[in-house]
């Protein structure tokens, strides 16, 4: 049985629709990678997965549970096995990093303080920040706040781990080393993850499987080498970076290349 | 005329739907205040409100004080100069104890905390909004009512009953000091004469009143936190919102109190 099932997922915002029916299943300790250009609707169907938006029509089941329909606290007891690390952190600037991350064990265990600042050093010392736990969020680079989110969304060992976009933002190697991050908990903590991402040198290096998403619907799903193999237009485009040889862009050319000739003849 | 008609529709809908928000969040709000009650509470909440009782009561106490004591200057002066033309600067006392205690106490504070903490509330939330503080909250299985917003209402419910109090000793301060130098009457006969003329009911409806204010404010100004979508520049919009349209609301039920208290006989 898979840890997550997605069932003719449809989700519109005024009027427009964002997500045509999709199917997915996310297996136990896989890493899925969703995959797709800017407004292709991939962070609209994670935020369906971790129960922020209600869809149109479908269901969204995790762990058996379907978030859609489920009550309120079935929902929060799911969310209790989901850690999200968002795309922009999402740390509390008001909290030491240290504070960030004990947040959710001090509200949902009855963990003693010492037991809870021990489990807080490990979290830090596995995303390589033990020693930056009493400074603030602002405090921090870039890559340095996005792994205290990665420790934040593992403090209760959740069973699912979720990224958006986690190397949005970052210089090449600090994305890298997020990636190794990723790997690495994966591999100690046994999750089922689940990335957000348009980098390819990412997505190829952490996913078990790829779901690629055009315009609300998946082109594809599968593994790695099936989607680099892959002979569809899109996705080819995608893997190629090829630029989209649309309407709008063919008008932009015509513009630019006709101004450009015109200041040849003036000169 | 359709068109005036379509929006007129579209503003009534519009403050129907904004009326349904305040009363559903207000609900949600009394459910969640036992959290951050003392002893029987979460602690962290508990914290919480205290840090916000400093913000929204201590921290504006100068200020609350300072603009009630202009106020008490001004009435007792614009009072004695109509007064005195009748022999009857007595009455003076009447007009600034009174005025204070039913109206410009709780008035004069709400107005100032309304511009103080109503904005910065709206600011808080608007901007946790946008850096996806309030989506981590959620998915933490945290209620962002509970978390953000029950804290705040404690606090104010305890702080501006509190303000008023001392914005009415203020402002009575003030009118005796007029009566010092202005009829020669000796601060301890005016606090005599005061005594007699304020009854506990004078009392009792302004403290209502502050409280009826301090859910206005902070139920308003969390509001437009909550609505904020977009960017930095919808932050700037809510606060704001919040501040112009609290003031406006606790205006209208600054009236509808008083009418209900004339008509009840009870001032």
């Amino acid at each position: 049985m898979p840890i997550i099932s997605i069932r003719d997922l449809v989700v519109e915002y005024g009027g427009r629709r964002i997500l045509n029916g999709l199917n997915l299943d996310i297996e136990h300790g896989e890493t899925m990678v969703l995959l797709g250009a800017s407004g292709s609707g991939k962070s609209t169907l994670l935020r369906q997965i971790i129960g922020l938006e209600r869809p149109l029509a479908g269901s969204v089941s995790v762990k058996g549970t379907d978030i859609v329909r489920c009550s309120p606290a079935e929902l929060k007891r799911v969310r209790r096995s989901i850690g999200v690390a968002f795309q922009s952190a999402a740390l509390f600037n008001s909290l030491t990093v240290e504070d960030n991350v004990a947040l959710p064990l001090r509200e949902h265990t009855s963990l003693a303080p010492s037991i809870i600042e021990m489990v807080v050093w490990i979290k830090l010392a596995a995303v390589g920040l033990a020693d930056f736990g009493k400074l603030y969020p602002p405090e921090l680079s870039g890559g340095m706040r996005k792994r205290a989110a990665v420790a934040r969304a593992t403090a209760l060992d959740p069973e699912i781990l979720v990224f958006d976009e986690p190397s949005a933002g970052l210089d090449p190697i600090v994305a890298a080393e997020l990636d190794e991050v990723i790997l690495v908990l994966k591999r100690a903590f046994q999750m089922t993850v689940i990335v957000v991402t348009h980098e390819l040198p990412s997505a190829f290096r952490i996913a078990d499987r790829i779901a690629m998403l055009y315009q609300g619907s998946f082109l594809a799903v599968g593994t790695k080498d099936e989607i680099r193999s892959s002979q569809h237009p899109r996705i080819r485009q995608f893997l190629d970076r090829a630029p989209d040889k649309s309407e709008h862009v063919r008008f932009i050319q015509a513009h630019m290349e006709k101004y450009l000739r015109s200041e040849e003849v003036s000169r | 005329m359709a068109t005036l008609i379509e929006s007129a529709g579209r503003r009534t809908l519009r403050d129907l739907d904004y009326a349904g928000g305040l009363s559903i969040q207000w609900w949600a709000s009394i459910k969640a205040l036992g959290a951050s009650l003392p002893f029987i509470g979460n602690r962290y909440r508990w914290k919480s409100s205290v840090q916000q009782m400093l913000q929204i009561g201590v921290n504006a106490a100068p200020m609350v004080g300072l603009m009630a004591m202009c106020t008490g200057f001004i009435l007792a002066m614009q009072g004695a100069s109509e007064l005195r033309r009748f022999g009857a600067l007595h009455y003076v006392i009447d007009l600034v104890s009174i005025g204070f205690t039913r109206e410009l106490g709780p008035l004069l504070t709400a107005i100032a905390v309304s511009g103080r903490s109503g904005s910065a509330f709206s600011a808080e939330i608007g901007t946790m909004m946008v850096t996806e503080e309030i989506d981590a909250i959620r998915v933490m299985a945290f209620e962002p009512v509970e978390f953000v917003l029950a804290p705040k209402y404690l606090a104010a419910l305890v702080t501006v009953p509190c303000l008023s109090i001392l914005a009415n000793l203020c402002g009575i301060l003030a009118g005796g000091i007029f009566m010092f130098f202005a009829a020669h009457l000796a601060l301890g006969l005016y606090a005599r004469d005061v005594m007699n003329t304020i009854q506990i009911r004078d009392v009792i409806s302004g403290l209502v009143k502050s409280v009826a204010f301090a859910t206005i404010i902070v139920h308003v100004g969390c509001l437009e936190g909550f609505r904020v979508h977009g960017g930095p520049d919808a932050v700037g919009r809510s606060t704001t919102a919040a501040v112009v349209r609290s003031t406006f609301l606790v205006i209208v039920a600054d009236v509808v109190f008083t009418t209900i208290f004339y008509f009840t006989g009870l001032h």
